[in-house]
């Protein structure tokens, strides 16, 4: 029977093994980040589509297609949709990184538009008048009036839609991507030490989602006093 | 810009329905420029509608608005090149309330009218002067109370320059000690020769400023008169009825 430090030297220091972690956690956090942009921008684009075409009647084309994407997204799990990418969309490609950033801002973004459509609803709709009377048109009453207050409204949800994505990539594991996850598997397999290996992952996603979770806090504490 | 006495708006048998509601029944009126024309009538009589539909926020269903000549309910009118000569203040201000009150002054100058950063901040400075809050530049709207938001609101309409200024009740939402210093600022836009419509319930206001009121009932100007004489024997039952709950 191995002692602890020897167990620890086993999974973190002999053959350098700590490494599996480090890159794991660099891919995690690429892939999060990367998801989390482009999701912000897929969820902003289809909440103005939504909200426009609720406002106005436009955009039906537009809105139709955005309600058969939010419709499909959130009623698969996303492990299957990285499966489909992975398999059948991207086919051709063997840039992992690439296509789990891709399937989960196309995921997030689902999430982030039903966050940033209850917030540009929940604008009193005299800002929007207001933006138009002064001689400002749709798409700049939004842009300059009504989506950065929408925006500060919803800053808290979406830091939570963040924690949540995180949390997520770790099925990347799926097609064999090494993320953080899957980093402290391998070292499982090697080892056939549990202890270390999977107590060190879940520490890392904890210690990241309760800093992330602490600033969450922090956020609606100043907005709350920002607003009267 | 038309000069002061001419026809500014030319309304012929405007008519606006939500759904199956008629709201206005066909209005017929003419405002010209200088001209300060009070509309006071009962709640729910389409006073809001019908000063909301002089710069389109509603769409008529019928009939016709000239502005300055031009028949602005038409497909190939620019409304918000129209919007931009019409200032509009609301009851519930409507300032944006993410922006610093200068912020909220220089938005429109900046963006529509394309002036430089340092005339826009000129222009603020003096206009934070005229409604009387030098002081309140780098404030935030909650920071302010009920009569200098409005204020305030006023100051970001006639940065624009307008050829006109739309008030839709702008002292109803006031606590009634706030009420005065917004009325003095309009007293005071009215004697510098601003055209104004104001939908009001202050009888003091219209009697002292307006050079033309109109009672409105039930979607139609029931009553048109200069102010001087709107006041004397008021003839209308519904008009007389209206005012003795009023004043
Ligand atoms: N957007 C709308 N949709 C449906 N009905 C409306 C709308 N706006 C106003 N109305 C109705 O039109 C009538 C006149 O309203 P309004 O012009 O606001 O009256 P006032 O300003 O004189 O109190 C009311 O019965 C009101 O319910
Ligand atoms: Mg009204």
């Amino acid at each position: 029977m191995a002692s602890f430090q020897e167990k620890f030297i086993q999974c973190f220091v002999t053959e350098d093994r700590y490494l599996f972690f480090i890159k794991g956690l660099s891919n995690t956090l690429i892939i999060t980040i990367m998801a989390a942009i482009f999701g912000i921008l897929i969820g902003f684009l289809v909440a103005i589509v939504k909200t426009t075409h609720d406002r106005t009647g436009k955009l039906k084309i537009l809105n139709a297609v955005c309600n058969v994407y939010l419709t499909v997204i959130r009623g698969t799990p996303t492990t299957v949709q990285l499966l489909i990418m992975y398999y059948i969309i991207m086919s051709g490609s063997t840039n992992k990184i690439l296509i789990a950033i891709m399937t989960f801002a196309i995921n997030s973004g689902a999430y982030v538009a039903e966050i940033v459509r209850s917030g540009i609803m929940s604008i009193d709709n005299g800002q929007f008048e207001a933006g138009r009377s002064l001689g400002f048109n749709y798409v700049q009453t939004m842009w300059f009036i009504i989506v950065p207050q929408a925006f500060k409204n919803v800053l808290p949800a979406l830091v939570n839609e963040f924690i949540t994505l995180l949390k997520e990539t770790s099925i990347s594991g799926y097609i064999a991507l090494n993320d953080l996850t899957r980093g402290g598997d391998i070292v499982r397999s090697i080892t056939y030490e549990t202890f270390f290996p999977l107590f060190t992952v879940a520490l890392i996603y904890l210690i990241i989602v309760m800093v992330l979770t602490h600033f969450v806090g922090k956020l609606e504490r100043r907005l709350r006093a920002g607003d009267r | 810009m038309i000069a002061k006495g001419e026809t500014l708006f030319k309304i012929n048998d405007l008519k606006k329905s939500f759904g199956d509601v008629d709201v206005l029944k066909g209005i017929s009126t003419e405002i010209k420029s200088g001209e300060v024309l009070v509309i006071i009538g009962p709640s729910g009589s389409g006073k809001s509608t019908f000063l909301r539909c002089l710069n389109l926020l509603e769409e008529p269903t019928d009939g016709e608005i000239f502005f300055e000549g031009n028949k602005i309910n038409d497909k190939g009118c620019d409304v918000n090149l129209l919007r931009q000569k019409m200032g509009m203040v609301f009851q519930q201000f409507n300032l944006f309330p993410h922006m610093t009150v200068k912020k909220n002054i220089e938005l429109a100058p900046l963006k529509l009218l394309k002036i430089s950063q340092d005339e826009a901040e000129k222009s603020a400075q003096s206009l934070l002067e005229r409604v009387g809050l030098p002081d309140k530049a780098t404030s935030y709207p909650a920071q302010l109370s009920g009569g200098q938001k409005q204020r305030i609101a006023i100051a970001r309409s006639l940065a624009m320059n307008p050829d006109v200024m739309l008030f839709d009740e702008p002292t109803s939402a006031l606590d009634p000690e706030m009420v005065g210093e917004v009325l003095e600022l309009m007293k005071e836009l009215a004697r510098s020769g601003m055209t104004m419509v104001v939908v009001t319930h202050e009888m003091g206001f219209a009697r002292e400023v307006a050079t033309r009121i109109a009672f409105i009932d039930e979607g139609r100007i029931m009553v048109d008169k200069p102010a001087k004489e709107f006041f004397e024997n008021p003839d209308n039952p519904r008009l007389k009825e209206f005012l003795s709950k009023v004043l």
